[in-house]
């Protein structure tokens, strides 16, 4: 078994266990946790409710724009860094491969070009978030490792992929399985850190907006 | 002359204040914040000057970290690899100005987080902790959350002075007081600060009761609703304070209790009574401005126009907090008055800079003043000559701002405004 072997194979596999478990594990955690049933009479029905948390999992991706001026270096970076990786993810013609391996399912790739500019984009928006996070008050004092170990497990997999599409440091087999381990070492480490918000965005947005919206209050 | 220590810092009761009452929607929030920072510039007391430490969400870092070592999905990992903290005395007592003296609980920081942490009921949370630790600052403990613990109210008031106090308002205004009648549909309650500062807002109730013609009656076993208990983080205090007026209304069966105008006991009543009760409240709970709007929108309560522009400070409690944000603009616009709306007025205001309890911080002051800056500059830029609130705190620390501001601002109760301008 050759290093590309291993990392396709049983890396692959143990990085998958930790993710699934690990998720499974943390959400479990939550939701098993004794719930308050709230007993004050509502001011929206549950459908108008439940309406509220769903359309507040759309509405809190764009802050109100009375804080824009405060906010909006931070959001546009943030934007430009998410897109881009969504782009690189999912417009890239080796990762719908790759999905369509493993769910059978497949569209159409994005020009190589704009996968490159894409990926490009997205790494200086990486690198300026860290250096944002480094150097602002506010955000070095929230700061703990887990923001630093999910930075670097974001950046590696971005950083070999971008090296794997140039093939110039080293040969495809080698860069594709270095490219592999900084994904599965991703993986491992989400369940553990903040990195876990690609669950518990969705979650949390919800809960809130159907609270509120019990209360008729904007949510 | 000899200082008197302070008492020691139970480390045990914060932890146990801290994780006793953990859910899933509040474990939700501690386990999902990405610390992007974007909740301090939502922040008054932040973007006033400049200091990271008010960040609201790091206000709760403590509480987080006690979730996190004690309860949460990864907590023996956190507990035996040490990768938290254990909770001391030195770290509670550091934190103890960032949970109580910056933070209205006003809900602004709730409100921008991309991830929907509701960071404001974090801190109400994290004040549970503190309480049960002795943290609350002394002033604010000591004086009036220890006493209203005691007595049901912040100052002590006994059932027979509270009576006493309505007989005089009554004459004093020439008002009907209808006072522990055996049978009554609607049972205002009263704020402290009105019964202290404002004794005309307990009027302006009674007129406008008496001009809607229902039967009411305010009651001397349960009449109080300031709860500063629920501000201080007096949980068992919170608790008796609510299931006091509970038993008062339903005792004379109500049909609606009204809360006065006062911000945090509407938050109180309205959305946390009725889990201290344990099931539903048998009669409903409005602040007195939604009562007034419902019966100038039915056509039972007339009132007469207003040549006026003025301005309207929301309370944070009320508004963005309970659903309450179109209630006084109906009043106004039945009035006929000219309202110049504050920027960020309704859901995204800023507080007045005392919610929270931090009006009973003496020495939060300095941030207090600071917060009531973006007001000021607010509601003069409105170019009215009154500003009108529905919360007698906000009230109280709005006149308090603006005369150390020199202010030629007035302040006035929307309430005291209806009540006379009511058509005959």
């Amino acid at each position: 078994m050759n290093l590309l072997e291993f990392a396709r194979g049983p890396a692959m596999q143990a990085a998958t266990l930790v993710l699934v478990v690990g998720m499974f594990w943390r959400v479990t955690g939550i939701v098993l946790l004794r719930r308050r049933v709230a007993h004050a009479a509502a001011r929206n029905p549950f459908a108008m409710r439940l309406l509220g948390g769903a359309v507040t999992v759309f509405t809190r991706t764009i802050p109100r724009r009375t804080f824009w001026p405060r906010v909006g270096t931070g959001v546009a970076l943030s934007y430009v860094f998410h897109v881009g990786l969504f782009i690189v993810l999912f417009g890239g013609a080796p990762h719908i491969l790759v999905i369509h391996e493993i769910f059978g399912v497949s569209w159409a790739d994005l020009p190589k070009g704009v996968v490159v500019l894409a990926s490009g984009l997205t790494l200086a928006a990486l690198l300026a978030l860290l250096v944002r996070r480094l150097t602002q008050p506010v955000l070095r004092l929230l700061s703990t490792p887990d923001d630093y170990i999910s930075w670097l497990v974001i950046f590696l997999p971005l950083a070999s992929g971008i090296l794997l599409s140039g093939e110039t440091v080293a040969s495809y087999g080698t860069l594709l399985a270095v490219h592999l381990f900084s994904v599965e070492l991703l993986m491992i480490w989400l369940p553990f850190g903040k990195l876990m918000h690609v669950a518990l965005v969705f979650a949390g947005r919800g809960v809130l907006g159907y609270n509120f919206s019990r209360k008729g209050a904007v949510t | 002359m000899n200082e008197i220590a302070p008492p020691p810092v139970d480390v045990a009761k914060a932890l146990r204040g801290f994780i006793g009452d953990i859910g899933p929607n509040i474990a939700l929030s501690l386990e999902s914040c990405v610390h992007c920072g974007q909740c301090a510039e939502a922040c008054q007391f932040y973007v006033q000057t400049g200091d990271p430490r008010y960040t609201p969400i790091h206000k709760v870092e403590l509480f987080k970290q006690s979730y996190n070592r004690e309860l949460g999905p990864f907590a023996f990992a956190y507990k035996f690899l040490g990768l938290t903290p254990a909770l001391t005395a030195e770290t509670l007592t550091n934190w103890q100005d960032l949970v109580y003296d910056s933070c209205n609980m006003c809900g602004r920081c709730s409100l921008i987080c991309p991830m929907g942490i509701d960071i404001a009921d974090l801190v109400e949370q994290t004040r549970h902790g503190m309480y049960e630790a002795g943290l609350a600052p002394a002033d604010f403990l000591g004086a009036i959350a220890q006493k209203e613990h005691a007595t049901g109210s912040p100052f002590g008031l006994t059932s027979d002075t509270f009576r006493g106090l309505l007989h005089d308002i009554g004459v004093k205004y020439n008002v009907v007081m209808h006072v522990d009648e055996a049978r009554a549909d609607i049972v205002p309650t009263v704020s402290s600060i009105d019964v202290k500062t404002y004794p005309g807002a307990m009027a302006a109730i009674a007129k406008i009761l008496n001009h809607l013609g229902q039967s009411w009656s305010f009651r001397t076993d349960g009449f109080d609703a300031d709860n500063v208990s629920l501000t201080a983080g007096d949980r068992p205090g919170q608790d008796a304070i609510t299931q006091g007026i509970i038993a008062a209304a339903i005792s004379c069966g109500a049909q609606i209790l009204v809360m006065p105008e006062c911000g945090h006991s509407f938050t109180e009543m309205r959305w946390e009574a009725a889990n201290a009760y344990g099931k539903d409240l048998p009669f409903r709970v409005l602040q007195i401005t939604e009562l007034v709007a419902e019966n100038i929108q039915s056509g039972k309560l007339r009132v007469n126009k207003v040549v006026q522009t003025a301005t309207y400070h929301d309370a944070c409690q009320l508004s963005r907090r309970g659903g309450a944000t179109a209630a006084p603009r109906v009043i106004f616009e039945a009035l006929g008055v000219d309202l110049h709306e504050l920027e960020d007025a309704g859901d995204a205001n800023w507080c007045c800079g005392g919610g929270g309890g931090v009006a009973l911080i003496k020495r939060a002051q300095p941030l207090r003043d600071a917060a009531f800056a973006i007001k000021q500059k607010q509601i003069e830029a409105s170019g009215a000559p009154i500003v009108y609130t529905s919360c007698s705190g906000c009230r109280q620390t709005l006149e308090h701002g603006g005369k150390a501001a020199g202010w030629s601002t007035n302040v006035g109760s929307l309430l005291e405004l209806v009540a006379d301008n009511l058509a005959q």
